[in-house]
């Protein structure tokens, strides 16, 4: 019921949205909740396990159980909690978790079972036969329980992420915040005020109040107003902090058309995220229209809403007869039902003292209470039974860093422990103060000793006058009677789940939360914790302080994935690294395969070609018999120059690198300092003192860091740069027997014996020359700055084709190089030592990285793996990498293995299949036949073992 | 998580590649011997407290040797190692 003169609702401005297909009219400052609360829409869900019937029970983050859905495909949200979302033209609300409808659910059968439900039930229950679990229980239970659904389809991909630096970040901008934020804002100070809600204030828009001879709620006007006009602090509006991280960095989730997901890092911090009102356990106090007090009162002066018509207010406190109070002076019904003997009289209400609740009616809502007291038993009316077992600070930040609050026995509740979190303080409520006097005081006195720490100089100013009253607060958690008695509302945790989670011997609190399913929803208990633990305490008969609390984890509200990985799909996740040519590559039809970040082309398809082999077979031969083309840019490029060039690749190589000549280019093998391979490739020195190390695409990263590593971390005294130039040169090669012609039609470029370099021009472009070769023929690798990357390619592959050549892809270049038993990360997979490669011969006497492990007895022990080339007995026989080794008359099994195929495929210069293997002493059995099996492919084959070079084994066709 | 690189400051630490206990920098002789060679390769100390890290800042390359308390992540120091 919406009530005329109360609100800060702009009543100027009238909206409407749906409901479950119903229109609900509201206005600009409304949430979904307030709404639906004016319009009397107390039923909104259905709960998690027993299908209860749900309404809305607080105004904030902390909400249990109005959860909605909003939206609907790209754009749905389940799970969205209704007092946060912003009352907004045409938005579409559904409920959740009831079928056919939510006030008809046949689901809700399943309430009528729950002494059969208990915490546990799940473990106790489809224990048998075991397979029923996977198909048959879970499926089901899954169907029946839950929340929101997903809407099934990618959301829409428009949350952002952001970073943002600051002096001071207040959390909360209630009076505790407001007045840290203006104490450290007048000084200069550098400050993020953030807080939940779109309107800042706090409780000081929630209560009937002066500050200064002012509303409360004129008096944070004016304070935001200043705040807004000092131009060193920065206003966060519906923005929640989610979590304190090392270093001062803080995790916030600002809601808007979109989400943005904000890592603060500041210098320090003030937790002024005030205190969240606790329920009381009774029978039926999960009814809709049984809301917290404060969230009645709440509703009321920021919204002027009515919860209800008749209210009755049900506490302990004398916070709780103000919900009373000012109902009452609303013109709205109201009784209060005080727990204590001592219970103040009312302001224009009737009080009764000693009052239990002990039962509800109301099929889709509280209709009637039962309610003992001190005069006797009664029964009342009632649309909303407004509840208040006191207040906890929301302290939780302060337990990011695994601090544990303390336990006031005066205030009876949990306060925070002091420095906790290393630059956060808490101010306010979330300290304790909860006066509002109490909590302008402490957020002061929390800037000022901000600004100390910062090194800044504070003026005195004055405190704003207000209310400061002493609170009394005491420790009443449930009351006596039979009945379910709820505490969770999200996860249906009742009082006899705790007790008889105790009495199943799990004791602790930690425990007791994982078997109950107390506070693991996404609201985290935040209503109901402290009361789960107090029974708990009670049960276990060692009262609250030995109980203790469960740990408050980050995040402190539900954050969408979407939002903390905002911008990492597809191309964000993994950008697309593209060479100089590669408009030309797609161009030709080419399709590109992921190497690393990279995209490379992998066969350029010929007319009539119909399959992958048939374009690579070509290419194969084309450069076999004729000349072939292939962009090899993503090979990585390190230059290293100085003095000691040559000494400091000595230490990265295992093989020596100091004594290569001028013009000169030699094979290099990386080790790591356990003595395995990491890397190989070739170093080129060229005339005038560059050398130009070339990395494989994977390892082009790692080598540089590895490369730093031994520069600054091994090397210091040497004098000698380094830097990747890998993006900075594209690379061709051009391999087969041709090569030689086509270098000549593209311009004068210098001969060069094998292995052998030069630094020249091509076409005016400063251009690099290598003679070296990755595919057994006569070899080389042009390279020319990137800019020129296409042109060169574009003209290699035209000259080619005049020669009766052709480009080839990396298909092409992986059968080219197996031919040879040239060597790729397949072979060097981590596990393998020079040794094992063959390669044994050219670890040098020298101390360089890896050297002195590599020869550790287990590293260079015969039996080892070792690299062996594999042909098939019958010319048609399939091979496949990653295929197991056996024995010819030994069965499969795992203890008979003997190596496996590390690459194959068809040579169809062979005409059969080829493999590279490392098999348990591979080398000595040259000669042998033995089984090949892929029990994932179904393939099986003979095959003989053999050198691991299958074509030109005397290196006569690259040596020219 | 911040961490300082000695070029530039105070930086996220997803910006950074953990290697390993600055005791790698005492890198032993060739000749040092087996036992020698295996401590410096596998065996490491687990420190609760002060502890000296070797980081790699990707964006600049500088190595680093950063002192860290392991209990509460502060970071003391940092130094070009």
């Amino acid at each position: 019921m919406r009530l005329d003169g109360h609100g800060l609702i702009d009543r100027t401005s009238p909206l409407s949205f749906t409901f479950d297909g119903r229109r609900i009219d509201a206005f600009s400052g409304d949430t979904v909740a307030s709404a639906l609360l004016a319009n009397g829409v107390r039923l909104v869900g259905r709960s998690f396990k027993y299908h209860r019937p749900r309404g809305i029970f607080t105004c904030g983050s902390e909400e249990p159980s109005a959860l909605v859905t909003v939206g609907r495909g790209q754009g749905q949200e389940p799970n969205a909690r209704a007092t946060m979302v912003e009352a907004a033209e045409g938005l579409e609300v559904r409920s959740q978790n009831a079928w056919p409808s939510l006030r008809v659910d046949v689901m809700a059968a399943a309430d009528l079972l729950h002494p059969f439900f208990g915490a546990g039930f799940y473990y106790k229950t489809f224990m048998w036969p075991r397979a029923f679990w996977e198909r048959l229980y879970e499926p089901a239970i899954r169907r029946a329980a839950g929340l929101g659904r997903l809407s099934g389809v990618p959301a829409e991909d428009d949350a952002d992420k952001a970073y943002s630096f600051c002096e001071l970040l207040v959390i909360g901008a209630g009076p505790a915040g407001l007045m840290a934020a203006l104490t450290a804002g007048r000084a200069g100070a550098d400050v993020i005020l953030a807080d939940e809600h779109p309107r800042m204030g706090g409780r000081l828009l929630m209560e009937a109040e002066e500050v200064d001879g002012l509303s409360a709620a004129d008096w944070a006007e004016e304070a935001v107003e200043e705040l807004a006009s000092l131009p060193n602090v920065r206003l966060m509006p519906r923005t929640t902090v989610t979590g304190a991280y090392d270093g001062g960095v803080y995790g916030a989730l600002q809601r808007g058309a979109s989400d943005t997901f904000w890592r603060i890092t500041c210098a320090r911090a003030i937790l002024a995220s005030g205190a969240i009102e606790r329920s009381i356990a009774f029978p039926g106090n999960d009814r809709p229209g049984v809301m917290l007090a404060g969230a009645v009162r709440g509703y009321l002066h920021r919204y002027g809403v009515a919860a209800g018509r008749e209210v009755a207010v049900f506490g302990a406190t004398d916070d709780a007869h103000r919900t009373a109070r000012d109902l009452t002076r609303a013109g709205v019904e109201a009784v209060m039902l005080d727990a204590r003997e001592d219970a103040p009289a009312g302001d224009g209400f009737e009080v009764l003292t000693r009052a239990r609740v002990t039962g509800t009616t109301g099929r889709h809502g509280i209709a009637t209470l039962t309610v003992t007291h001190a005069g006797g038993a009664r029964s009342l009316h009632a649309d909303c039974l407004a509840v208040s077992g006191g207040w906890n600070p929301a302290l939780h930040f302060t337990c990011h860093h695994n601090g544990r609050p303390r336990w006031d026995e005066a205030l009876a509740t949990f306060v925070p422990t002091p420095d906790a979190v290393r630059g956060l303080a808490a101010a306010g409520a979330a300290r304790g103060d909860f006066s509002t006097h109490g909590a302008l005081a402490g957020g002061a006195a929390a800037g000022r000793d901000a600004l100390a720490a910062l090194g800044r100089s504070a003026p005195e100013a004055p405190l704003p006058r207000a209310e400061d009253r002493p609170v009394r607060q005491q420790a009443f958690w449930m009351v006596e009677a039979t009945g379910r008695k709820w505490l969770d509302l999200q996860n249906d945790v009742t009082d006899k789940d705790i007790r008889l989670s105790a009495q199943e011997a799990f004791r602790s609190v930690e425990h007791m939360k994982r078997y109950t399913t107390q506070g693991m929803a996404a609201d985290q208990g935040k209503t109901s914790n402290v009361a789960a633990l107090a029974l708990l305490a009670d049960a276990t008969g060692r009262g609250i302080p030995a109980t203790g609390t469960t740990t408050f984890r980050p995040p402190y509200v539900p954050v969408p994935i979407a939002a903390m990985g905002a911008g990492a799909r597809g191309r964000g996740f993994a950008p697309e690294r593209r060479t100089a040519a590669d408009t030309d590559h797609r161009r030709r039809g080419a399709p590109m395969i992921e190497a690393g970040l990279w995209v490379r082309p992998s066969y350029y398809p010929a007319p009539g070609e119909t399959t992958w082999r048939q374009s690579c077979d070509r290419e194969v031969r084309t450069v076999r018999e004729r000349v072939g083309v292939c962009d090899v840019s993503t090979l990585g490029k390190i230059e290293v120059q100085g003095p000691d060039a040559g000494a400091f690749l000595d230490i990265v190589y295992a093989n020596r690198m100091s004594t290569l000549a001028e013009g000169r280019v030699r094979y290099g093998l990386m080790l790591r300092e356990d003595g395995h391979v990491m890397d190989d490739g070739t170093c080129a020195r060229l005339p005038g003192g560059r050398w130009i190390v070339t990395t494989t695409t994977a390892a082009a990263g790692p080598v540089m860091r590895h490369m730093d590593y031994a520069r600054q971390c091994l090397a210091r005294d040497l004098d000698v740069s380094l830097v990747s130039v890998t993006d900075h040169w594209t690379q061709i090669a051009v391999a087969g027997p041709l090569a030689r012609r086509l270098l000549d039609s593209l311009g004068d470029l210098p001969l060069l014996p094998f292995m052998g370099c030069a630094e020249t021009t091509l076409g005016g472009a400063p251009a690099r020359l290598f003679r070296i070769s990755f595919s057994g023929e006569e070899g080389y690798e042009i390279a020319v700055p990137a800019r020129f990357g296409a042109s060169l390619w574009r003209l290699a592959v035209a000259q080619a084709e005049s020669l009766g050549g052709a480009p080839y892809g990396l298909e092409a270049l992986n059968v080219l190089r197996l031919e040879k038993g040239f060597l790729t990360h397949a072979e060097m997979d981590g596990r393998t030592t020079a040794y094992d490669l063959g390669l044994g011969g050219m670890v040098a006497d020298k101390d360089a990285i890896g050297v002195a492990a590599s020869r550790r007895p287990g590293l260079v022990d015969p039996d080892r793996p070792r690299l062996v080339g594999l042909v098939p007995i019958d010319p048609a026989g399939v091979m496949t990498a990653g295929a197991h080794l056996y024995d010819r008359s030994a069965a499969a099994t795992r203890p008979n293995g003997q190596g496996h195929v590390t690459s194959a495929g068809h040579s169809p210069t062979l005409g059969h299949a080829l493999g590279l293997a490392l098999l348990r002493g591979g080398p000595e059995r040259h000669g042998e036949v033995i089984r090949l099996v892929d029990a994932m492919r179904h393939v099986e084959t003979e095959v003989r073992v053999g050198p691991t070079c299958a074509y030109d084994p005397d290196g006569g066709r690259m040596r020219g | 998580m911040r961490l300082t690189c000695p070029h530039c400051g105070a930086r996220d630490r997803r910006e950074f590649t953990y290697h390993g206990p600055a005791s790698l920098l005492d890198r032993p002789a060739p000749d040092a011997g087996e036992a020698a060679w295996n401590a410096y390769l596998h065996l490491r100390d687990n420190p609760e407290g002060e502890s000296r890290e070797l980081w790699y800042h990707e964006p600049c390359r500088a190595w680093a040797v950063i002192t860290r308390d392991t209990r509460t992540h502060a970071v003391h120091g940092s130094a070009a190692p």
